[in-house]
């Protein structure tokens, strides 16, 4: 990054300076906090032995360290297979959605297609209109893929939003490479497998974060299509039921016996490794994906 | 959204259109499949609006369907229920334009101040990591930090001799709950596309206000603000095309029974009629204003936009 366009090197900070500089560093500093804080108390409270936990008071450290919470979740009813289903469903999701993302992304960045202006309005049309909540349902509920893992990833396989993404991509690669390689006798397919497939790294990631994040993080066609078959249902979706039979009961309830009842079912250091089950991959890969999603973002968002 | 037509022209008249398509047989399977599949999980949704102007009942196929004209409609607006779920969403997505939109301009000004590149790296990271968690999470933690028992903020509220807040019984505090949840989540995620918008800013701009005696004040408010004002408008268009359609995720797991009269979406109100109910026809009634007054809004905003600036957002 360079110095900020600010810094006027000949001038010493003028006072104002100071204060404008004080200011800014003391937000960033509560944004952080505030921001970070959650995340440490959780995983501090999930390391914590449940029966201390109940006294309150811990913050950002385990006061009495132990990994027992996490032994327990993985022996806890449908948590394990239920992570299992959310792994599945999050790696053949995006590996998939992203086959057919960037396969239409190519066709539509060929010029010469037939069919090319119609495709791009035929799938643009899509981002401003959509069918809603219950003609969906229906349709899912004809199709019978309620209580499929299939309805994981047929609806989300074609996305518009990163097949435009990725095909201004491909708008920007040289299009002399497909050229030589169409002289050199490959069709079309080879030409999208491997030269143009291979040049797309960055946007792919990009776009596989996004599905990625997308897949792990949905709970709500579980709730609404798999809530009733224990064998498909996902972790954000137990976490979700776990959660929402203590919070109604935690805070909500004013005598404090109903909450105590809640926390034996389920102990809050249970509830918040839980918690941080589902949250750990997230953390674990996005760190290293920043450099393209910020890319990506900005790519996404100048095309509209 | 135009594109040239640039098919040649002797591909048309010689060759004729089956040998274009022969030609073209990979990009076709390529492509006609999805299609398909998109025609499918999009389209024939868009087609089940039909069921708004129906009594539907799902054994019975299409033309067999008793059509009821605007009779689910007119029930909707005489269903205080639905003024409920209106009033809700309007309050809710107008509070969160208000924060939602305005904070991160803010801070990725705020951000661009920063000299430290390494300190401001991190501040960066670290704001755009609750982007990435799940509503389901953000759910969790907003229950925890805002519980009676151990919550950071009311032990805060406590510390300076306050009673400790209900916050997730109380309905008046509901709207702001979601609304600043949703800032705590998406803040930092806003704020990349400003930053890079201020990245793209003229830097022999800041030179030549510099050397007319700007300080950063005025460079902020006549430089940078100027520069990043496009894509300020761009998204406030793009928001207001959404501002009914807020979802009903956050209200949904935010929510409980105390606070149902402040957490009531449209959305929400569709998925318990509509599914809950089983009332398909009414339940997609509700789903058809909503997508309709959207669209009008967006179209609206777009025209105003359009006729400022001579370009078009959409």
């Amino acid at each position: 990054m360079s110095q900020s366009p600010y810094r006027n090197n000949f001038q010493k900070p003028t006072l104002s300076d100071r204060i404008i500089d004080m200011v800014i560093l003391t937000v960033m500093v509560l944004v952080v906090i505030v921001t970070l804080y959650p995340f440490l108390n959780v995983l501090a409270v999930s390391l914590n032995s449940s029966s201390d936990t109940v006294k309150g008071g811990v913050t950002i450290f385990p006061r009495e360290f132990t990994l027992d919470n996490y032994r327990t979740i993985f022996n806890f009813g449908s948590i394990p297979r239920a992570f299992l289903t959310s792994i599945l469903r999050t790696v053949i999701g995006t590996v998939t959605s992203l086959l057919a993302c960037s396969m239409v992304a190519y066709v539509l960045s060929r010029k010469d297609f037939m069919f090319r202006n119609f495709l791009s309005r035929y799938l643009a049309i899509t981002m401003y209109i959509s069918g809603g909540l219950i003609p969906f349902f229906i349709l899912i509920r004809d199709l019978h893929l309620m209580n499929t893992f299939t309805v994981y990833i047929l609806p989300g396989l074609v996305n518009v939003f990163f097949i435009f993404m990725i095909r201004s991509f491909i708008d920007g690669l040289p299009y002399e490479l497909q050229e030589s390689a169409k002289l050199d006798g490959a069709n079309d397919f080879t030409i999208f497998w491997r030269v143009i497939l291979p040049l797309c790294k960055p946007v792919l990631a990009t776009a596989a974060l996004f599905i990625a994040v997308g897949q792990w993080n949905s709970w709500f066609d579980t709730y609404l299509f798999n809530g009733s078959n224990p064998d498909l249902t996902t972790l954000q979706f137990e976490l979700m039921k776990i959660l929402q039979s203590t919070q109604t009961g935690q805070d909500a309830v004013n005598g404090n016996d109903m909450a105590k009842q809640m926390q034996q079912v389920s102990p809050e250091s249970i509830k918040m490794a839980i918690t941080m089950v589902t949250t750990i991959p997230i953390l674990l890969v996005y760190p290293f994906l920043q450099r393209y999603f910020v890319a990506g973002m900005t790519l996404g968002a100048v095309k509209g | 959204m135009q594109m040239e037509r640039t098919i040649p022209a002797e591909t048309r008249t010689k060759r004729g259109l089956f040998r274009t398509l022969l030609d073209q047989k990979y990009l076709l399977f390529m492509s006609v499949p999805f299609a398909i599949v998109v025609f499918i999980f999009s389209y024939i949704p868009i087609w089940g609006w039909t069921m708004a102007f129906q009594k539907y009942r799902p054994s019975r196929s299409f033309f067999e369907q008793e059509w009821v004209g605007l009779a689910n409609f007119v029930k909707m607006f005489e269903d205080p229920n639905f003024y409920l779920a209106l009033k809700n969403t309007l309050g809710m997505s107008v509070l969160g334009l208000l924060i939602g939109f305005t904070m991160p301009i803010i801070f990725a000004l705020m951000l661009n101040e920063l000299r430290n590149g390494m300190f401001k790296r991190f501040v960066q990271t670290v704001s755009y990591l609750p982007h990435f968690v799940s509503w389901v999470v953000v759910s969790g933690i907003v229950y925890k930090m805002l519980s009676t028992d151990d919550g950071p903020v009311n032990q805060l509220i406590a510390l300076f001799g306050h009673e400790k807040v209900q916050f997730m019984a109380k309905s008046e505090y509901f709207w702001f709950i979601v609304v600043l949840s949703d800032l705590w989540k998406e803040l930092g995620w806003n704020t990349i596309i400003y930053l890079s918008a201020i990245t793209a800013i003229d830097g022999s701009l800041y030179e030549a206000a510099k050397v007319d005696g700007a300080n950063r004040w005025q460079l902020m408010r006549h430089v940078t603000l100027p520069g990043i004002s496009q894509v300020i408008i761009i998204l406030l268009v793009l928001s207001i095309g959404h501002l009914i359609a807020i979802g009903f995720e956050k209200q949904l797991l935010l929510g409980n029974p105390l606070v149902s009269d402040a957490s009531q979406v449209l959305d929400l109100y569709a998925l318990k009629y509509g599914i809950g109910q089983n009332n398909f026809s009414f339940g997609t009634a509700i789903g058809v204003i909503n997508s309709v007054v959207g669209l009008a809004l967006l179209f609206t905003a777009n025209g105003f936009f359009k006729k400022r600036t001579g370009e078009s957002v959409i």
